[in-house]
């Protein structure tokens, strides 16, 4: 059975640069744009990276930056200074 | 089974009958029309023929569906409690077991509610 | 780098912001000032194991939370400066802000009663932190909703009471009831409630697909709520995770406790759920997604996922979950028509669907719409053409655990109504489903005192007998504004007129 794990933005300015950065690091998820929302869902694991979002946005970005604007997420959670990880082990 | 709790936890039910002021709740289901969403909940006297349950207060409460004035309902077949059920039609509800919170089931024979589909 | 370095990383500023900041009591005994934390048979060994995976601080908080208070009160501001609610797809969609301020509201403010109480009563300090944080979240949900709906209240019926009535309406006691049970459980058990079977598993449910719904109808201030809320969500859904893990590891004598919780309360959340599933399918005039795409999605797929990983812990998907996937092409259509019939006592307004509505669901629904759920809107649209829209007068059967009107059908039976019934010390009680009447039997004394507004009416407890007395006086419904169908209805006219078509007649013909 697949195993997906799923991560919802808010359709706004900051969370198209998210989405960006995420299908960058994970060029296998899939993007879903909704009314006023994107969903991005993959097999067993998804990462962002602060690193890639520093790129796309060209200046510093805290991970938990990206509080404001998920919606909802499915998976294990690993977050650290570097990145934030969903993840079915 | 009962509560894990903290203290004895015992409480008295909500709906015991002598709640009711002399009276007790009937439910009332008519399969096959679902234009009526769930079984009736009536308040009956439990001293009332089983023909005043069907004449005053089964018929106006199922009048809205046109299987209502065809359905000859003290000559259907009733269900009480799970069991089936041969109704006295003059005797009081209390004296044939219908007591507070029974549920009734009743079936017309030929009545299979509308458009194929129970409703 | 230089600066980055100065600053703590994100796991020693929660070591020292969170843990490091409780203390051993030295002159009280831990199981003293912890004293609920034992009685329900969850055995925690370490609570050094418990795992917040945001590492969120109170300042991080204060922050991020203050950040998005300012954006969502800025759309706030300028949807009412625009007069936003000219702006939504049809006056109908009106109707789902009714029911949630009056049915979901209130249920954060419970949220936030349930995590200030259990955030006194874990010794785990992880625990606590993470408690205050919801229950400041949850108060937050509370208020964002009731003043985005101020609006509306200014120019739609049916808004003007929603705590009163939450406290007191028939259907209202479904959401209330579920609230109740959740908080006055031991701490753990509220946790594997709210945390985890509903935050997680379920309100994805509510609050994507139909917040979504609510921005393609126009109504970018509830969407603007919704999902600033949901945004403290995906924090809570992890919470919610990490509880279910933490118990699970710390015992195997847990494993049981928790199966049993798990299949409670994923079952009492669906049934609380078949609210959201007509709110989808029947007061979204434009379409997002059905009722049961989002169950696939959310539920089935995503919970399938969840399942699959807790496994490994001895723990199987919710016991009547079957029931629940076979409901979700039924589900919406049997509520819709139950509140259709009981509109004279809702504080919202029922309808028709459109032509191109019903040809949408046979679209969405192609196993069971048109064989069972057209011919009644057929039938009920040609009644109030006829001058004879149809109400029950008589009042239904309610579910002693859910509370719902036992209006559910069997399992691949969906024309047999779904009914249990057990005697117990000499009472009679009915129930909507073996599994609501399983709950019961697990745990009757709670729920022989349930309070069921149909036998609280019939008991004389809601100042009247009948039920316009009842609808008006009790509940604070008004009468003609608030309740009975919606065409021809003050707040059909109002929007006629807004429209600038001219004025409603008070014909019923919904085609």
């Amino acid at each position: 059975m697949s195993q997906l794990v799923f991560i919802v933005f808010q359709d706004n300015d900051n969370a198209r640069y998210l989405a960006e950065a995420v299908m960058e690091d994970n060029p296998e998820a899939e993007i879903q744009h909704q009314p006023a929302m994107i969903r991005i869902q993959a097999e067993k694991r998804l990462v962002i990276n602060r690193e890639t979002m520093e790129e796309k946005l060209g200046r510093d970005w805290d991970v938990q930056e990206m509080l404001i604007d998920v919606i909802s997420i499915g998976g294990n959670v690993d977050e650290d200074d570097d990145h934030f990880i969903l993840e079915w082990k | 089974m009962s509560v894990n709790a903290l203290y004895d936890y015992k409480f008295e039910p909500k709906d015991k009958v002598e709640n009711f002021h002399g009276m007790q709740l009937l439910y009332v289901y008519w399969p096959d029309h679902l234009l009526f969403c769930a079984p009736f909940a009536l308040l009956v006297q439990p001293d009332m023929t089983f023909r005043a349950l069907v004449d005053d207060i089964l018929k106006p409460a199922t009048a809205a569906h046109p299987d209502s004035v065809k359905a000859d309902f003290l000559n259907a077949e009733w269900v009480l409690n799970d069991e089936p059920f041969t109704p006295k039609a003059d005797a009081s509800l209390k004296d044939q077991g219908i007591d507070h919170k029974s549920m009734l089931t009743v079936t017309t024979p030929g009545l299979k509610g509308m458009a194929n589909a129970g409703y | 780098m230089a600066v980055k370095n100065k600053k703590l990383n994100l796991k020693d500023k929660y070591q020292y912001l969170t843990r490091d900041m409780a203390w051993e009591p030295t002159y009280q005994k831990m199981e003293d000032i912890y004293p609920d934390e034992r009685f329900e048979g969850i055995k925690i060994v370490d609570w050094s194991q418990w795992e917040d995976p945001f590492r969120l601080t109170m300042d991080a908080y204060w922050k991020y939370q203050a950040e998005k208070e300012k954006k969502l009160y800025a759309i706030f501001d300028a949807f009412a400066q625009n007069n936003g609610h000219q702006n939504i797809s049809d006056a109908r969609y009106v109707n789902a802000l009714k029911l949630f301020l009056s049915g979901v509201s209130p249920l954060e403010h419970a949220a936030f009663q349930g995590y200030a109480k259990v955030g006194r009563q874990f010794s785990g300090a992880g625990a606590r932190v993470a408690c205050q944080m919801q229950a400041i979240d949850e108060l937050r949900h509370s208020q964002t909703q009731q003043h985005a709906m101020s609006h509306y209240n200014k120019h739609f019926n049916g808004l003007h009471d929603a705590p009163h009535m939450h406290d007191r309406v028939w259907f209202l006691s479904v959401p209330k009831s579920f609230f109740d049970d959740a908080r006055t459980a031991g701490p753990f058990e509220f946790l594997t409630a709210i945390s985890f079977s509903f935050e997680y598993v379920l309100t994805n449910l509510l609050f994507v697909p139909f917040m979504s719904g609510a921005a393609y109808n126009g109504d970018m201030a509830t969407v603007t709520f919704g999902f600033s809320a949901q945004s403290d969500e995906a924090r809570h859904m992890t919470l919610g995770l990490e509880v279910i893990k933490f118990i699970l590891e710390q015992h195997e004598d847990n494993v049981p406790i928790v199966q049993r919780w798990i299949d409670k309360w994923f079952w009492r959340g669906f049934r609380l759920l078949s609210l959201v599933s007509m709110m989808m399918d029947y007061m979204l005039p434009n379409k997002v997604m059905s009722w049961a795409e989002a169950w696939e999605v959310y539920y089935e797929q995503n919970g399938g996922a969840l399942f699959k990983d807790l496994e490994r812990y001895g723990i199987r998907p919710p016991k009547y979950q079957d029931v629940a996937n076979d409901a979700k092409h039924h589900l919406s259509h049997q509520l819709w028509t139950t509140f259709y019939q009981y509109s004279q006592a809702t504080n919202f307004h029922t309808w028709i669907p459109e032509k191109q509505e019903m040809d949408w669901m046979s679209e969405k629904y192609p196993e069971s719409f048109d064989k069972y759920y057209r011919p009644r809107y057929e039938y009920l649209a040609k009644e109030a053409a006829a001058g004879h829209r149809f109400y029950n007068n008589t009042l239904p059967q309610l579910c002693q655990v859910c509370q719902v009107p036992t209006l559910f059908t069997e399992m691949g039976a969906p024309t047999k109504l779904s009914h249990r019934q057990v005697v117990h010390e000499g009472e009679r009680y009915h129930f909507c489903s073996e599994a609501c009447c399983e709950i019961f039997e697990h745990e009757p004394e709670k729920y022989v005192q349930a309070w069921l507004p149909v036998h609280q009416i019939y008991q004389g407890n809601c100042e009247g007998a009948d039920v316009e007395t009842v609808v008006q006086k009790y509940y604070h419904i008004n009468i003609g504004e608030d309740n009975f169908e919606y065409l021809g209805s003050p707040d059909h006219k109002h929007w006629m007129t807004i429209k600038g078509q001219k004025p409603a007649d008070d014909n019923q013909d919904a085609a």
